[in-house]
């Protein structure tokens, strides 16, 4: 069972250091921030908070000098991110760009591209976005039909993307689509290509109100949108590997288990000074639980740092971590009795109301936990 | 030691095993019999040593490495007492007294300790009725016995393994003040590593199983509900490693561990509850039967795991601490833990 070890995470007294110069600094950003404000965790955006966070510089922490990176280890990286979610710091504005766009574009993305963007980022200006699922290709990603063709002046876009995250708000898009062969051929043919989003005519994007009644998501329309040659990312053709390569960052950070950490915070506040078993005992579990996420998610950055390529690691994260965050609204009422309601000035009623719908995204977003189990699954050895 | 003696220890620990503890021994041994010849060559390899520094005569492995060894016993679900010898002998090591002569079991509470004379009734004692030196805790202080008890009864937990009710009544003479975490601690962190070892040996076996189990002309391991149930074991298997290194980790460093053991014990207890099911289920009616072998395993689980403290007990500790802290708190409670 050695292909299930997750090793002791390391101890860097430095990434400690940074914790407190990060906790000092929400302290006095976050003054005053509500609960149900904290409690969007990293869909709250605020851009004027990512330029700030660019200014300390703890976006692309890792990144070379050269593309306005600091060099940084993955675990000052992972101090940051943990505190900004545990705070409930609005992070979304720099949170696609800094996690993933960033990295792909450092790995594969040509000098110029690099140059001309990467710093953008990691200053906290520039916001990202995904343009991955389909309405017919969701968690099967080789289904996707968005087609660009290579002409005189460029890649001509055509088709539509689904759930784009920030999509109205994002400067740019990765955009993942077929430029060679046909539907039938899957995984071969995919490329990805870098979309200026303010700049290119053609696009139409379009608001898709989620379950909570807020405008995250989106759908995006390309009609003939052309963007240049030198959009494309990486090889051509080889835009699956070049996804996949992504997705053990994408799977076992602490956003994968801290969606609801503010409704736990809630609960220990109302429950404070209680003398029940009851409450005891739920409050202990949830803690349990958190402990030692944290520590399997802190193991997997470990591994991520020393060069290797934790899939199945990461997949066991996330579908565990998902279990936890949609636990919480459960157990918070089943425990203290109120009324879910997104307007009530009680901060716990209001955050139990965010909690509850947001919580089926959780096992959603980033590989369906079907799709994760499938993964676990093969690799145990099964199939 | 190095990680990689560690490793060769383990590895050594494991061909020990499975020489001297073949299936027909480990079910002796589960039906009551003392294993004497086992027990024999584990002292001989000086398991007992493990968490003992070299200037006392142990073996000088890190604490933390000689988790592993626990894990490993755990893995082969060995029915004697070498994970409660280890901790005994760490913990008289710490308070400076003679370390245990022969296997040894701790007493964490139930007896007093008055007038230089330790007396009263421990139950439940880990192979009571063999061991040859007690350890117990009462106040404070920790008492080191070689006689001076009698065995009022034998039983066994729900896997087999023997735990026996001891009448005390003797002249305490090795006596100090306890300098390692409590005799309470100790056993339950025992507790998560085995428990943690046996279950991926549940899994392990579950695998097998379903890799080679044809029905409906395919092997049970290509339907896809049976993939993602084991699935989910595999997440409580990688949950369990992970919360018993916690514990581990917090017992063998300089804090107070109580809170990284219980969070350790409370998330292993539902994960055993879940491996359990899932595995047994898994194997259909032919793990249903003592024939089979897995329930040396899930048998095992369900014993350590209401051993050195309940679930109640680990949910108040925990509980408490987490409340404590206060909403403001918690994340900085959670990070220190």
């Amino acid at each position: 069972m050695t292909q299930l070890a997750f090793r002791a995470p390391p101890i860097i007294p430095a990434a400690e250091e940074l914790r407190e110069d990060v906790r000092a600094f929400l302290a006095t950003e976050l003054r005053g921030r509500s609960a149900v404000a904290r409690a969007e965790s990293w869909t709250g955006f605020d851009a004027d908070f990512s330029r700030k966070m660019g200014e300390r510089g703890w976006l692309g922490m890792t990144w070379p000098k050269q593309y306005g990176g600091h060099e940084r280890s993955a675990f000052e990286r992972y101090v940051v991110i943990e505190e900004m979610l545990a705070a409930g710091a609005p992070v979304a504005a720099h949170w696609i760009g800094d996690r993933q766009s960033g990295p792909t574009l450092l790995k594969f993305g040509n000098e110029a591209q690099k140059q001309a963007i990467l710093p953008g980022i990691a200053a906290g200006r520039l916001t990202f976005c995904i343009g991955m699922s389909e309405p017919d290709a969701g968690s099967d990603l080789a289904a996707t039909r968005t087609r660009a063709e290579r002409t005189g002046d460029g890649w001509r876009i055509t088709g539509t993307k689904v759930w784009t995250t920030n999509a109205h708000r994002a400067h740019f898009m990765i955009l993942f689509c077929r430029t060679s062969g046909k539907p039938g051929d899957r995984q071969e043919g995919m490329s990805q290509l870098l979309v200026d989003l303010k700049n290119t005519s053609g696009i139409t994007i379009k608001p898709i109100i989620d379950l909570a009644g807020a405008h995250h998501l989106n759908e995006v329309h390309f009609d003939g949108a052309v963007v240049p040659h030198d959009a494309l990312l990486g090889e051509e053709g080889e835009g699956w590997h070049q996804v996949m390569s992504e997705l053990a960052f994408e799977r076992s950070g602490p956003e994968r288990f801290l969606s609801s950490f503010q409704l736990l915070v809630e609960l220990i506040g109302v429950l404070q000074g209680s003398e029940s078993d009851t409450a005891r005992g739920a409050v202990a579990r949830l803690t349990a639980h958190l402990l030692v996420l944290r520590r399997l998610s802190r193991s997997v950055a470990g591994m991520l740092e020393a060069g290797e390529n934790p899939a199945l690691h990461a997949a066991i994260v996330k579908d565990q971590g998902a279990l936890f965050e949609q636990s919480i609204p459960e157990i918070a009422r089943a425990i203290y009795d109120a009324e879910p309601d997104a307007n009530s000035t009680n901060a716990f009623d209001a955050v139990l109301a965010n909690m509850l719908l947001n919580a089926p995204s959780w096992s959603l977003r980033g590989g369906t936990r079907e799709i994760l189990r499938g993964i676990i699954a093969r690799g145990l050895g099964l199939r | 030691m190095s990680d990689d003696i560690s490793t060769m220890l383990v590895d050594a620990t494991s061909r020990l095993f499975a020489d001297q503890l073949d299936e027909q021994v480990i079910r002796r041994g589960r039906g009551g019999e003392w294993l004497g010849h086992a027990w024999a060559a584990i002292e001989e390899m000086g398991l007992p040593l493990a968490m003992v520094g070299e200037e006392t005569g142990g073996l000088g492995i890190a604490p933390v490495n000689a988790m592993e060894l626990i894990r490993t016993v755990g893995r082969h679900a060995v029915p004697l007492p070498i994970a409660e010898t280890m901790v005994a002998n760490h913990a008289l090591a710490a308070a400076g007294l003679p370390l245990a002569d022969g296997p040894a079991a701790i007493v964490p509470s139930g007896v007093r300790f008055a007038d230089g004379r330790a007396s009263g009734i421990a139950r439940r004692v880990p192979w009571g009725a063999d061991v040859s030196t007690l350890v117990i805790e009462n106040d404070g202080k920790l008492i080191r016995l070689t006689n001076g008890w009698s065995v009022e009864g034998r039983a066994s937990n729900i896997g087999g393994m023997r735990r026996d009710t001891l009448w005390i009544d003797a002249e305490a003479q090795s006596v100090a003040s306890i300098a390692s975490p409590s005799l309470l601690l100790a056993g339950a962190t025992t507790r998560a590593l085995l428990m943690s070892g046996a279950i991926f040996k549940a899994l392990d076996l579950t695998i097998g199983y379903v890799n080679e189990r044809t029905q409906f002309g395919r092997t049970l391991g290509k339907f896809q509900v049976v993939q993602h149930e084991l699935a989910k074991v595999a997440g409580h298997a990688a949950s369990s490693a992970a919360a018993a290194d916690l514990a581990g980790d917090a017992y063998a460093g300089s804090g107070d561990p109580a809170v990284a053991v219980a969070a350790a014990r409370l998330r292993i207890a539902e994960a055993v509850g879940e491996t359990v099911s899932i595995c047994q289920q898994m194997h259909g009616a032919i793990g249903f039967t003592r024939e089979h072998s897995l329930h040396l395993y899930t048998t095992a689980l369900l014993g350590w795991r209401d051993e050195y403290g309940g679930q109640r007990h680990w949910e108040d500790v925990l509980g408490r601490a987490a409340l404590a802290a206060g909403p403001d708190d918690f994340w900085q409670f959670i990070c220190a833990a």
